[in-house]
């Protein structure tokens, strides 16, 4: 006796996901999703835009580590809500850590809510969160090879944002082809080159969030 | 990395069926893997022998099939495989294509036997 079951493995993840995506668009809430391998940047371009944005805008971050508060002791300095998930193993954070971590605030005083994942380019990218968009960061110490070697990730962000070219006179990264292969996995993907050590290219990482919510703002220029 | 995960969700899926159907036994699982889902076939029927070994899953074996990425094409809604990240349509040179399938982690069917 064959049942067909047609059913997605993530079913559960996926569902809960959609609640939390509902949620985010009730409550005029920006969800991002940060995504990259460890040690790309991701902590640290939030440190950037934290430090940033407008006061007015009301933002938080949930940051997922398998072990550590670190991350969030870094980012808790701007005075914004911060709270950090440790997965005790879990390579990625799953829409049920999401829901959880976000049941002691209140959802409809958001404006933009960062989720820093785990630092892994493999699982994170099944695990739908609700959020409105995925964005990976590529730091060109990594090799431009990256896109093509994780499609999976890279076929689903909506934004690539290529860090530490001030590296770029010291490591062999051939911007034009990770733009190329980021391009072939998936041709619509906005692309930002960012330095966050020198602030190169943040202004227009701000005007790219800014240009999502109405409500993102940002203070002092970089 | 996370394939005892997904194989931990297929085996909770079995069991409901064996739930639903009392005195069957669970044989088969059929899955639906995207070539871009991100997870190792062999990783995942390795996750599933190591969870399933001495329970009332032992016997089961998965089937799984592998999803080629296909896009279609925004202009003239041609539908095609895409090899070698190759996404540019092939019927009419278009560049607008999205992809349809390639994705998907799915359990197809649940094979019991009748005791």
């Amino acid at each position: 006796m064959k049942v067909e079951v047609a059913k997605k493995v993530l079913n559960e993840n996926d569902r809960l996901a959609d609640e939390l995506r509902r949620r985010f668009e009730t409550h005029g809430t920006l969800c991002l999703n940060l995504i990259s391998s460890p040690g790309a940047g991701k902590t640290t371009l939030l440190e950037r835009t934290l430090e940033t944005l407008d006061r007015e805008t009301r933002v938080a971050v949930l940051t997922g580590d398998i072990q550590t508060d670190n991350d969030a002791a870094r980012l808790a300095r701007f005075g914004f809500p911060v709270k950090q998930i440790t997965t005790g193993g879990t390579c990625h954070l799953d829409a049920r850590m999401i829901e959880k971590a976000l049941a002691d605030w209140r959802p409809n005083e958001l404006d933009l809510l960062f989720i820093e994942n785990v630092g892994n380019l493999v699982c994170p990218a099944g695990y739908d969160l609700g959020e409105a968009a995925k964005i990976v960061i590529l730091s060109v110490a990594e090799g431009e090879e990256k896109p093509l070697k994780y499609p999976s990730i890279f076929s689903r962000a909506r934004l690539m944002v290529l860090n530490k070219t001030d590296l770029l006179p010291y490591v062999p990264f051939d911007m034009e082809r990770a733009r190329q292969n980021a391009r072939k996995v998936q041709p619509g993907i906005s692309i930002l080159e960012v330095s966050c050590t020198t602030g190169d290219g943040l202004a227009a990482w701000q005007q790219w969030l800014a240009a999502q919510h109405p409500r993102v703002r940002f203070g002092v220029a970089v | 990395m996370h394939e005892l995960g997904i194989a931990t969700s297929v085996a909770d899926t079995v069991r409901g069926e064996m739930r639903r159907h009392p005195g069957a036994r669970p044989v088969r699982v059929g899955l639906r893997i995207g070539e871009w889902a991100g997870v190792n076939p062999d990783a995942l029927q390795f996750s599933f022998e190591v969870l399933a070994r001495g329970t009332d899953l032992g016997q089961v074996t998965l089937e799984i099939e592998s999803l080629p990425i296909r896009n279609r094409c925004a202009a003239c809604d041609a539908e095609f495989r895409v090899v070698d990240y190759q996404t540019v349509c092939p019927a009419c040179g278009a560049a607008n294509t999205r992809t349809v399938s390639g994705h998907e982690m799915e359990i197809a069917f649940v094979e019991l036997e009748e005791a």
